[in-house]
């Protein structure tokens, strides 16, 4: 698998300043950008900005990363990805944003997060969704990341999911 | 889903330009015609290979806030707890996982005392203990997969 080139550095979320302009721009792309040869100005049109007004304001979003990101989503079990597994770790908190950030470098990573331990019930505090053709190919990545990030003496636990109720897109206001 | 369309998603999981006519922009770099690339995206949305052709948001920022939550349910009372749980519009996702702490669910509700409340609320009619398990740190959040 090939590895991402930069790091990402953690950033705490903070509350970006949005206008009711931005507030309406959100609400009408949020379920999708028109597939029209100028969707920034048919936007517009409906917005009662100019065009590039609606360009700098989408520039803006990127920019404060209210938006994660622009292009398609995919859905990853459509597109071959049958298997993924949550893979929790348990790594010292004194080297866990460098091992996350290991990890994180790698294209079947698609998430990668630290959350609270449970103790003691739950002692795992680095979250990582790891995806792959099926099981084994799961199992194989999981066994690179541990290699690449010297992982071997960490506690990980591999949780496959067996079944999905629910998924659906999180809409905002 | 031929060559051109992993072409097509591989190139936009990349981003999207923001100009006049970002779709010719974009037909132009795989070398096809504008046309093409519209009729592609929108088959590709149509039979649910795409989720979405847009934005994707840190609910966050907007205010709103999302958690995992883990619970132990016992195989018998599964379904049952699974349908309770599912009712909650909050709710956004709900998986089974084969591990002691079965059910995670994840919240996303438009401010993050909100996601106590609901909490509560499920323990209460579930019985049985959640555990909140927010995001601390973020080191990657790509989906991005190539095709």
């Amino acid at each position: 698998m090939d590895m991402k080139v930069k790091y990402r550095l953690p950033s705490l979320p903070k509350q970006a300043v949005l206008d009711e302009q931005d507030q309406a721009l959100i609400t009408l792309i949020q379920t999708g950008l028109p597939l029209t040869p100028t969707p920034y100005a048919d936007l517009a049109k409906q917005l009662n900005l100019d065009e590039k007004e609606v360009i700098q304001r989408i520039k803006n979003l990127n920019e404060t990363k209210v938006i994660k990101r622009f292009g398609v989503v995919v859905r990853h079990h459509e597109l071959g990805y049958r298997a993924n597994a949550m893979t929790v770790w348990d790594i010292p908190d004194e080297t866990v944003s460098e091992l996350g950030l290991c990890m994180g470098q790698f294209d079947f990573v698609t998430l990668c997060y630290r959350r609270p331990r449970r103790l003691p019930d739950w002692p795992y505090n680095l979250f990582t969704m790891i995806h792959g053709k099926d099981r084994d190919d799961v199992l194989a990545n999981i066994q690179l990341l541990a290699e690449r990030c010297h992982l071997d003496e960490i506690g990980h636990k591999v949780l496959f999911s067996t079944r999905r109720f629910k998924q659906r897109g999180a809409i905002y206001r | 889903m031929d060559v051109l369309d992993r072409k097509i998603i591989n190139l936009l999981q990349a981003g999207f330009p923001l100009s006049e006519e970002p779709y010719l922009e974009v037909a132009r770099q795989l070398g096809i015609e504008e046309r093409e690339l519209l009729e592609r995206l929108s088959n590709l949305l149509d039979e649910n290979t795409l989720s979405r052709f847009g934005p994707m948001y840190d609910a966050q920022k907007l205010g709103g806030a999302f958690s995992l939550v883990a619970v132990r349910v016992p195989e018998d009372d599964f379904d049952k707890v699974t349908e309770i749980v599912n009712s909650y519009p909050e709710v956004a996702h709900n998986y089974k996982r084969d591990h002691d702490y079965n059910m995670w669910y994840v919240l996303a509700t438009d401010s993050p005392e909100k996601i106590a409340e609901v909490n509560s609320d499920i323990e209460k009619k579930i019985g049985m203990k959640v555990f909140n398990m927010p995001k601390l740190e973020e080191y990657y959040i790509g989906l991005r997969l190539p095709v």
